[in-house]
């Protein structure tokens, strides 16, 4: 049964938006993103989507039994989680661990707040944040993109046994003759190499990086048709672009050659994909205009810096969760005045 | 902390009184099994979690800190057992942490003596047991009251649901974060370690996950009883 | 009431001076097992050992009674010659000081090896400073040779970024542990300019096993 948002004063909708609908676009948005990188990693990406997401919505199952409250895996919303974390992951991730972040994620980050509505963090994002503790090595291990013979055969740590250390991918990567392949994504090789890659490999999404987060253009397409739909908060994303560029713009003025440029930033890394799917989850962020903005450029200046001047090269992940955490906070201080109340100043506050 | 389903009348107590034959709790089978399960002090009275998160990241260390807990719990319940009526109302705090403390230092040279490597791997948390609240507790709510015989059970009983509650964090901990128990691996040498396990998060992790499945499993018990007996059942 | 409490304490007092006096011939056999192991691990050709300290003047002195400082043990082969000494130093790390034991051999005038007493470095990374067969190679020749006056190293230990060890007294690090290499490069600095001035000029008398 769909679930109707039950809003009540103006303004007063023409059509009921169900929860399940909007919930289905975000998924159609998510398809393309998906397909590009299936079409970049091959079959090994493709796996790491379906069993995140096949755990994710068993782990939902599951638990909505357990409460005897009815299943919500109906609602397409732990799809979403299911596909975003598959899309965070590295493309030769292995299956076992991709399904206990899958499962850590949907129950940590979700089941056991309550269900959707309840969570306070971004469940995909908690899956991977447990999977970013727990096996530090694996989460870092970047194979190449567009690796010829990608739709024939797996990366070798995809099909690890559970429990057991991933096969070790140097050997296959060193098979494949590529030129210029070091093993390090765009972001890694600016933090410490102060190289940059070309801007439009990079925007393309030509370069290494998790399954689904290298093609930025793509990701900027697919999120600005949700939000002329009306399916997203337009300010959210908007606000962590430019707080991300803002703040590593004075930076990159100070020293060109040590800080990467706004765009680089922009560009690389999860940032865009955070910004349009996860930053704008409607149950985790702030749900005033004033307060989105806040919550968006927190994230995307902590973003910053935490890739410039952090132990760990990419930040976004950790800037959400954050602003997830402040989120109830912004919203409780961004309360717009009551129409017709007079806002309080000093002198009227004291008789 | 209060022992509700023990008679404790010390307000009638004036000088000292013959040890052994006080009217007081007596001993049953309960005395001893309540701390191990009922009351457990981690999962149930939740006292003493800084040890339970800070030291069971191997099934040893849970082993030797719940083991040192018992016996400070052990042998401090028996001297204020013992001592209780000579100990004024006004300083028995005073009185207790230097009891407590006492036997903390003993068992610090004692771990010293037997390893030297679990001493290092406990650290700080053997003296900071002086600290534990369930000694204290234990102290002040059993041990001050009753008799010698029934402090001794109890405490052993409180004390081995601590170490119980320990193992069952450090035991999870050691087996999904190394892939050993008790240091003899388990799954081979491909076995991948959860290294947030080892990590002080996974304390939390694990903690949560046994509370869970024990705060179930009351839950369902008490269901069924309430659905035996007849009245309908609160849950749902 | 300050009758109770005087007796408490005294109660206390007396227990806890018992247990230490049972005790303390236990601790101190303990504690001298552990340290054998220690340096027969690390100097795997040792036989026998001589223990001194290195004062807070600045002198070689046998160990002993009221004989306090930074302990270093000369180690044998069974021949009585000379093997290897043992140096010990300090390096602050990513989660505070990494204690390490180095073997020193004066003939190389080099460290040969080294061997972790007490760090609380990330598991999975830092502590591979014990394990990866990469970083340890670095400390299986690394120069400390002194400088004219003889008082410090020529080139003071130093840690580089992993893969551009160019010298034998640098430190390749570890690629993701980087402070904590940088912290096992500290100790040795600080092991070897303290130590091995003195040895040398102590060496005479090292050089084999009094019998």
């Amino acid at each position: 049964m769909p679930r109707p948002i039950e809003i009540r004063t103006s303004p007063h909708l023409k059509r009921a938006i169900s929860v399940d609908r909007i919930m289905r676009n975000v998924v159609f948005a998510l398809l393309p993103i998906c397909a590009f990188a299936v079409f970049q990693f091959g079959l090994s990406a493709l796996l790491l989507l379906l069993t995140t997401t096949g755990v994710a919505i068993a782990t939902e199952w599951f638990f909505s039994r357990m409460s005897e409250r009815g299943s919500t895996v109906s609602d397409w919303s732990v799809v979403i989680t299911g596909i975003l974390l598959g899309l965070t992951l590295p493309p030769g991730f292995p299956l076992w661990m991709a399904a206990v972040a899958a499962f850590v994620g949907v129950a940590l980050g979700k089941a056991f707040f309550g269900g959707l509505g309840y969570n306070v963090m971004n469940p995909a994002l908690v899956g991977r944040a447990f999977v970013q503790a727990a096996f530090p090595v694996a989460i870092t291990t970047w194979t190449p993109a567009f690796a010829p013979g990608r739709f024939v055969e797996l990366i070798p740590s995809t099909l690890t046994m559970p429990f057991m250390r991933p096969e070790p991918v140097a050997d296959w990567v060193a098979g494949l003759n590529l030129d210029a392949w070091t093993g390090a994504t765009p972001l890694a090789l600016q933090k410490f190499q102060h190289i940059e890659v070309p801007l439009l490999d990079n925007a393309l999404g030509l370069v290494a990086g998790s399954s689904g987060e290298t093609a930025s253009l793509l990701i900027l397409a697919c999120g600005l048709w949700l939000a002329f739909r009306r399916m997203l908060d337009w300010r959210i994303p908007l606000s962590v672009m430019a707080g991300a560029a803002l703040t590593a713009l004075p930076f990159w003025l100070m020293d060109g050659n040590l800080y990467p440029t706004p765009w680089f930033v922009l560009c690389s890394g999860g940032l865009m994909l955070g910004a349009w799917f996860m930053a704008s989850d409607m149950v985790a962020s702030p749900v005033t205009a004033r307060g989105a903005v806040i919550y968006g450029v927190f994230i995307g200046s902590l973003t910053v810096f935490i890739r410039l001047f952090g132990g760990l090269v990419e930040g976004i992940m950790y800037a959400i969760l954050l602003g997830n955490a402040v989120g109830p906070l912004i919203s409780s201080w961004t309360q717009p005045r009551i129409y017709g109340v007079v806002k309080k100043t000093r002198e009227s506050s004291q008789p | 902390m209060a022992e509700s389903s023990t008679p404790t009348s010390s307000a009638g107590k004036s000088g000292p009184a013959p040890i052994l034959f006080d009217r007081e709790e007596n001993l049953t089978a309960d005395t001893f099994l309540r701390g191990l399960w009922k009351e457990n002090p981690v999962f149930v009275t939740m006292l003493g979690m800084c040890p339970t998160l800070a030291v069971t990241n191997s099934a040893i260390n849970a082993l030797g800190m719940g083991l040192s807990t018992t016996f400070v719990l052990v042998v401090s319940g028996a001297l204020i057992s013992l001592l209780r009526n000579w100990i004024p109302k006004q300083v028995r705090i005073a009185s207790y942490i230097v009891i407590i403390a006492t036997f903390v230092t003993i068992v610090d040279y004692l771990i010293q003596a037997v390893s030297l490597e679990l001493y290092a791997a406990l650290g700080a948390f053997i003296q900071l047991i002086v600290v534990n609240c369930i000694i204290l507790g234990r102290a002040e709510a059993y041990a001050s009251k009753q008799r010698l015989v029934p402090t001794l059970v109890n405490s052993l009983g409180t004390g081995l649901g601590f170490t119980l509650a320990l193992l069952s964090l450090g035991t999870v901990r050691e087996i999904l974060g190394n892939g050993s128990i008790l240091g003899i691996p388990l799954f081979g040498s491909d076995f991948q370690g959860w290294l947030v396990m080892i990590l002080p998060p996974g304390g939390f992790f694990v903690l949560g996950a046994w509370m869970m499945l024990f705060n179930w499993l009351r839950l369902r018990k008490e269901r069924r009883t309430a659905a035996s007996s007849g009245v309908t059942a609160h849950a749902g | 009431m300050l009758r109770t409490l005087g007796g408490i304490a005294t109660i206390s007092g007396l227990l806890v001076v018992l247990a230490d006096q049972l005790t303390a011939p236990m601790i101190a056999e303990k504690q001298r097992i552990l340290t054998e192991r220690l340096v027969f691990q690390l100097v795997p050709n040792a036989a026998a050992k001589r223990d001194f300290m290195i004062t807070a003047e600045g002198r070689l002195e046998a160990a002993g009674e009221g004989v306090t400082g930074d302990p270093v043990y000369a180690t044998y082969r069974a021949d009585g010659r000379l093997e290897a000494l043992t140096i010990t130093g300090e390096g602050s790390g990513y989660a505070g000081p990494v204690r390490v034991m180095f073997a020193y051999d004066p003939d190389c005038a080099c460290i040969v090896g080294s061997k972790v007493l007490k760090s609380n470095e990330t598991p999975g990374f830092g502590d591979k400073l014990g394990t990866d067969p990469d970083f340890l190679k670095n400390f299986e020749a690394l120069d400390t040779t002194l400088d004219a006056d003889g008082r410090a190293l020529a080139n003071p230990i130093v840690t580089v970024k992993h893969g551009t060890k160019t010298a034998p007294w640098q430190i390749d690090a570890i690629s993701g542990a980087t402070i904590s290499s940088r912290a096992m490069g500290k100790a040795a600095n600080a092991a070897a300019q303290r130590a091995v001035p003195i040895i040398q000029r102590e060496l005479a008398n090292l050089l084999s096993q009094p019998k």
